[in-house]
Order: structure tokens, then C-alpha cells, then sequence
């Protein structure tokens, strides 16, 4: 009879924490069970990145189509090379799209938003977005503002 | 009281040294007899089930009770901090983040050793004292396949569900003072959760270091008191041992895990 | 191996350090098979760790322990759990386990070692409780005993595998007279009966000296001497004298060891 009761405890003590799991990967970091894994890489040239880092969020139109999987430094350029892995069910972008880092709110994180261009061609695995739009530096805005260059080139 | 000299001194110090080299050698190999030596799990499953009762089952309640207080204080915390930024709405993403990546896996850790891990040194060392351990040798069974092993393997599989469980209702209970007293609005409570955490990054990495953590609460009390003093006495001081070298080794490798995982933002 | 067979355990040269103090130099003990053997010795002279020596529960630092015709501290970690099935070991505090009653107790070794059903190992767990006559006490839990009743049932679980070679460790201490004669006489009783070796480790003169064939004297690391009990009355060596006749001052001295008396009273200020 004890023992029973202690085989209905760890029972439901092991449901607990797999229902912990679940809620865990379901509730709160909003897995899908159906999400495709499916993905393709680009890789997209910056003259500065100031700020992005692995694992950002990269968005379409406001909704997140993949995620920066590398930053590192193109040797030749200078300039910082982003690998970005998109869902394989957003295939179709244009060759002229933009990839521009944006920032969430005043403080919030730095994320890649992807805006659409007009060409027919489509990007493929391993393709490169051309037009970039590198992060506003704070610094630096102010430094073209003192200097009053800054009507020209801001946006 | 004799004045000691500084070679005396030294070799104290040196002594010091060899006792921790040959107290981590020993228990190095308790660990190995115990989990890989001949045999599984003397007696089986049912002792396995025996000791998550009385692991992880009996721990149940004061986990349930901390993680609600804990998500509650957090939500509470993050709200004032949050909106004076005007972003109250994020406070759900920091309740998550803080519970899943941190306070979940090590407070429930030192929660654990506290309550599980204590009771483990005391149990084994009583044991010990009433020479319980040594009757089964002489019977033919190994204490350390009989007595300790099941006990570290409910210890490795009850830590990491308590994590968890912790870190839900905690989740849940930041979610009641924020959403329900406080008033931030409940889909973005939740909508910037689901935004900002990760399963692969977040919750694997708190689960692996709720593993460790596991491992290695286990592994203390259960060789402390496989280890101890057989006197009322040895008993005592070796569960004190446990509970401060648990809560030590917990938060240092909680540093390092931290570093690994997340070092690189 | 004929030699060997008149004695169940035998200690050659058998060594023993703790740290590095010496608590055992060069002891030879021969237990003849079938036979009670007494063990005694001052207080704090290392029988226990003797005891301990021959289930190898504590490995010699020097010499052979032969039980059974194998040489114990030459077994693997898995062997000598199979060679310690034929001991049983009646350890001073009765060492029941405690989560168990008394029933389980004494089943404990049936269970592990053989497959046998349960209606089998009821008989055989019946058959030892009466053996110590403690067959109502079945359903008891450990703690509901008294001490010497925690004994005898101990005894049974000791004697559950029917183990060629039983030990006792300090059986007498702390026992009234009643649960005293009755331990005193289960020790001859089961020896008897059973065919098996008895070595009882104890300073309880009377008591072991009633029920030994043969005893051993040790203190001072060393066997002291050896004998019927009657050889060793009559002995003539003064520390087995003093052992034997309870003798307060003599080779071993009342005193510790210490300085002067006077000098400590009178000479420091």
C-alpha cells in the first residue's frame, strides 16, 4: 500500500517535469512543434556592424525569417561579413533586396531587417545581398552633425 | 601552545595539500565503482524508485514554493526597474531569461543541497555509524551498487526535472503579479518571451547546467557521507561539509558554465 | 589444501598499520574448522580490527589471510564479494537495517543471492526466527526491539545463507544476564548444529571462556597466547595472568604513561 502511493508519487513527479519541458520549449520559447528546419545561407557585407551580434533575428516586413549564424571580418574589404540563415520557405528574394541592421527601440538589440527589391532573379544558397545599410553610430552622427555635413548623408 | 616555526607551517600547509589530492582520488573512484563497476543497480529498479521518492518527490514542495516567490519578487523587481524605461512590457522576457538561465538551475541547486543533499550525507552516514554498510559487505552485496548508486542516479535525474519545474512556476508567477496585479498586458508578457527566448540557447543551456549542477550536489553528499566519521559527531560535521562545499561548487561552476555559454555576447 | 582444511581461517604474518601506527606486527591465528574460538583482549587491542581483517572488510598491510582455502587480499573486488557469502558476521550494534522489518531483515541475503520463491524464503526466514526464537517478532520493525532481541535477529540474518564461518563481534556487551545466557547458549547451539566455524571476538572472560574449544589472547599487536581455556588459566605468562584473573595493576599498568608525579605537582611553575 506505501509502496504504491510512493510509485504514484514518482510518477507524477516525472510527468511534472516533462510537462515542465513542454511548457518550457512551447510556452515560453515558442517553439513550434512544425517549425521547418529547412534553411538556406547569405551572406551580406557591412562597413559596420557596431552593436549586431551572433543570433540576432533577421525580419521581413516585421517577421522573423531567419537568424545571423557568423560575423567575422573580410580580410580583402575590411569590412564584416554576416552569415544569415533564412527559412528554406522564404526563397524568394529578389537579387537587389537590402539588408539593413536596424535597432529595436532606443535601447533595445540590433537586428537585421530585409527589405524587398524589384529584380526577377532570386537569391540562392550561398548568395550575397549587395545592398547593404550599415548601423547608425551614435558617435559618429553627432560628429557629421557638428561638422553640418549632415543633411547630406543621413537619412 | 608551542610556537610553530615557519617550516612547521609549511608543512602543515603541505599536509593540507595532500589530504585534499587523496580525498579527490578517493572519491574519484567511489564515484567509478559505484556507477561502472560490476552489475547495474543492485536490487533495480525499485530502489531506483525508492530514492526519487525520497529525492525528488520530497523536494517537490519547497521548490514549488521557492520558484512561485522567486518568479513573483522578479516580476515585482523588473516591473519598477522596467518602467521607468517606459518598457514595462519586457518584464516577461526578463522573468524568463533570468529564471531559465540563472536562478532556476543554481537556486535550485542550492536548494537541493539543503534539503536533498543533506539528508543524503546524514542517511548514508548513519549507515555507516550503525554499521549497517558494513553487514552488507559481509553479506555479499556492495554498499556501493546497493546503497549509493541508486541514490546518485535519482540525484542526477531529479535536479535537472526540479530545474525545471522551478523555472515554470516561477515563469507563472511572474506572470500573476505582473499580468494580473500590475497590469502589463498579457500578450506581450508572453509575445515578448516567446521573442527573446531561445529553446536551443536558453532553455538547453539552463537544463545542461541543472545536469552539472546534478552531478555534482550528488556527488558531494553522497561521499560525504559514504566518507564520514562513523560518530555523531563525523555525521554532523560532514553534512555541514556538504551543504557548503554543494553551495560552493555550484555557484564556481555556474561562473564557468556561464562564461562557456553566454560569454560570447 | 589438506592442511589447510582443519582450519577455516588462517592469518600468516599478518601485519596492520593504521597511519603509522602499527596495530597489528606479524600475527599468526589459526581458527580450526567446526570449532567455537575465542578471541580476547584488552579493550582497545584491535580484536574488531582483527574481526575486520578476516572478512578483509580491512586489507593487511603485510601477509595472507586463507579463508576457505583462498587467500583473500589475491581476490578481485567482485570475488571477494563472492567469498564473503559464506561468512556471516554478527557486527556489535546488530547493524539491522533499519528501513526494514524484521521479517525483510533476515530475508535480505535470500533475496539478493538466490532466485528462490516466495513461499520458499518464508520457510527459511520461519525456520531462522526460531532458530533465536524470535518467530512472533516477525512483523517488528528494528526499532521496536530491544537490544539483545536486535541481536538474535541478527544472528538469524547472519545465518540465513548458512555461512561456513561465523563471526561475532563483542556478542556480550551490554546484555543482561537472561539475554546473555540465551546468546551465550545459541553461539554453542548453532555450532553444534550446524557444522560451522565460530570465531567470538570479546573481553567477556566467563562468558567466552564457557562456550570456547580453543582461545586466542592478543594485546600489544601480538597473540599473547593461544590454548584451551583451561591451558590458559594455568598459564604462567603474567600479562595473560592479569587478563585472566582481572588483575587491576600488573604488566599492563594502571597508569598511562607520564612523567613523574611529583615533578608534576611540585616541580613547574
Amino acid at each position: 500500500m506505501q509502496n504504491r502511493t510512493m510509485e504514484i508519487g514518482v510518477g507524477l513527479f516525472l510527468l511534472a517535469g516533462i510537462l515542465a519541458l513542454l511548457l518550457l520549449a512551447l510556452r515560453v520559447s515558442g517553439l513550434s512543434p512544425t517549425a521547418s528546419t529547412d534553411t538556406y545561407k547569405l551572406y551580406a557585407y557591412f562597413d559596420n556592424i557596431a552593436g549586431l551580434t551572433v543570433r540576432a533575428k533577421v525580419t521581413m516586413a516585421g517577421v522573423t525569417i531567419g537568424k545571423v549564424t557568423a560575423i567575422d571580418l573580410d580580410r580583402d574589404n575590411f569590412t564584416a561579413r554576416v552569415t544569415l540563415q533564412l527559412e528554406k520557405k522564404v526563397d524568394n528574394l529578389p537579387t537587389d533586396s537590402t539588408a539593413s541592421i536596424l535597432t529595436a527601440g532606443l535601447l533595445g538589440e540590433k537586428y537585421i531587417g530585409i527589405s524587398v527589391g524589384g529584380e526577377d532573379a532570386v537569391l540562392k544558397d550561398g548568395g550575397t545581398i549587395h545592398d547593404t545599410q550599415s548601423s547608425l553610430v551614435l558617435e559618429d552622427l553627432i560628429g557629421k552633425f557638428l561638422m553640418n555635413t549632415v543633411s547630406k548623408e543621413a537619412k | 601552545m608551542p610556537k610553530k616555526s615557519i617550516i612547521d607551517r609549511v608543512g602543515l600547509f603541505g599536509r593540507a595539500g595532500i589530504d585534499m589530492v587523496s580525498v579527490l582520488g578517493r572519491s574519484t573512484i567511489f564515484l567509478f565503482h559505484a556507477l561502472l563497476g560490476r552489475g547495474g543497480i543492485g536490487g533495480g529498479f525499485g530502489l531506483l524508485l525508492k530514492q526519487l521518492h525520497s529525492v525528488g518527490v520530497m523536494s517537490l514542495v519547497i521548490i514549488v514554493v521557492s520558484g512561485v516567490f522567486i518568479g513573483m519578487v522578479l516580476a515585482l523587481q523588473g516591473f519598477s526597474i522596467l518602467s521607468s524605461y517606459g518598457s514595462e512590457q519586457a518584464v516577461g522576457q526578463m522573468v524568463a531569461l533570468t529564471l531559465l538561465r540563472e536562478l532556476g538551475p543554481v537556486v535550485t541547486a542550492l536548494l537541493f543541497a539543503g534539503r536533498a543533499g543533506s539528508a543524503l550525507t546524514a542517511e548514508i552516514g548513519n549507515m555507516k555509524s550503525t554499521e549497517q554498510l558494513s553487514s552488507l559487505e559481509m553479506i555479499g552485496v556492495d554498499p556501493l551498487k546497493y546503497i549509493i548508486a541508486p541514490r546518485l542516479w535519482a540525484g542526477f535525474i531529479s535536479l535537472p526535472l526540479l530545474a525545471m519545474i522551478f523555472s515554470v512556476v516561477g515563469i507563472w508567477g511572474g506572470s500573476w503579479v505582473a499580468v494580473d496585479w500590475l497590469g502589463v498586458y498579457d500578450g506581450s508578457y508572453w509575445a515578448n518571451m516567446q521573442n527573446s527566448v531561445t529553446f536551443s540557447g536558453d532553455v538547453i543551456n539552463g537544463i545542461i547546467k541543472s545536469i552539472v549542477f546534478a552531478f555534482v550536489v550528488t556527488w558531494i553528499a553522497v561521499f560525504q557521507g559514504y566518507d564520514c566519521e562513523p560518530t555523531s559527531e563525523g555525521i554532523s560535521r560532514a553534512t555541514t561539509k556538504t551543504v557548503v562545499y554543494a553551495s560552493l561548487a555550484v555557484l564556481g561552476l555556474d561562473f564557468i558554465l556561464t562564461a562557456l555559454m553566454f560569454g560570447d555576447f | 589444501m589438506s592442511a589447510d582444511n582443519a582450519y577455516a581461517v588462517e592469518l600468516k604474518g599478518v601485519s596492520f598499520k593504521r597511519g603509522t601506527r602499527s596495530i597489528f606486527n606479524n600475527v599468526d591465528i589459526r581458527i580450526p574448522r567446526g570449532k567455537v574460538t575465542g578471541i580476547m583482549g584488552p579493550s582497545g587491542c584491535g580484536k574488531t580490527t582483527l574481526l575486520r581483517l578476516m572478512g578483509m572488510q580491512l586489507r593487511p598491510s603485510n601477509g595472507e589471510v586463507w579463508v576457505n582455502g583462498q587467500n583473500l587480499p589475491t581476490l578481485s573486488r567482485s570475488d571477494l564479494f563472492d567469498a564473503r557469502k559464506h561468512m556471516g558476521v554478527l557486527f556489535q550494534s546488530g547493524a539491522l537495517f533499519t528501513d526494514l522489518d524484521v521479517f525483510e531483515n533476515v530475508a535480505f541475503p535470500l533475496r539478493v543471492h538466490t532466485q528462490l520463491p516466495e513461499e520458499m524464503i518464508r520457510d527459511i526466514v520461519l525456520l531462522k526466527l526460531q532458530a533465536v526464537g524470535l518467530r512472533g517478532a516477525i512483523n517488528l520493525m528494528p526499532d521496536e526491539l530491544s537490544g539483545g532481541m536486535k541481536r538474535r535477529v541478527a544472528l538469524a540474518r547472519a545465518i540465513a545463507m548458512d555461512p561456513q564461518i561465523l563471526m561475532y563481534d563483542e556478542p556480550f556487551v551490554g546484555q543482561d544476564p537472561i539475554a546473555m545466557g540465551v546468546l551465550v547458549r545459541l553461539i554453542r547451539l548453532l555450532n553444534d548444529a550446524l557444522g560451522i566455524t565460530s570465531i567470538v571476538v570479546s573481553h567477556d572472560l566467563a562468558e567466552t571462556a564457557s562456550i570456547s574449544d580453543y582461545l586466542y589472547v592478543v594485546g600489544d599487536g601480538q597473540v599473547l597466547g593461544q590454548g584451551t581455556p583451561e591451558e590458559l588459566m594455568n598459564a604462567d605468562n603474567p600479562r595473560i595472568r592479569q587478563f585472566m584473573n582481572g588483575d587491576p595493576d600488573g604488566p599492563v599498568p594502571f597508569h598511562f604513561p607520564a612523567s613523574d608525579y611529583r615533578t608534576d605537582l611540585l616541580g613547574k611553575r
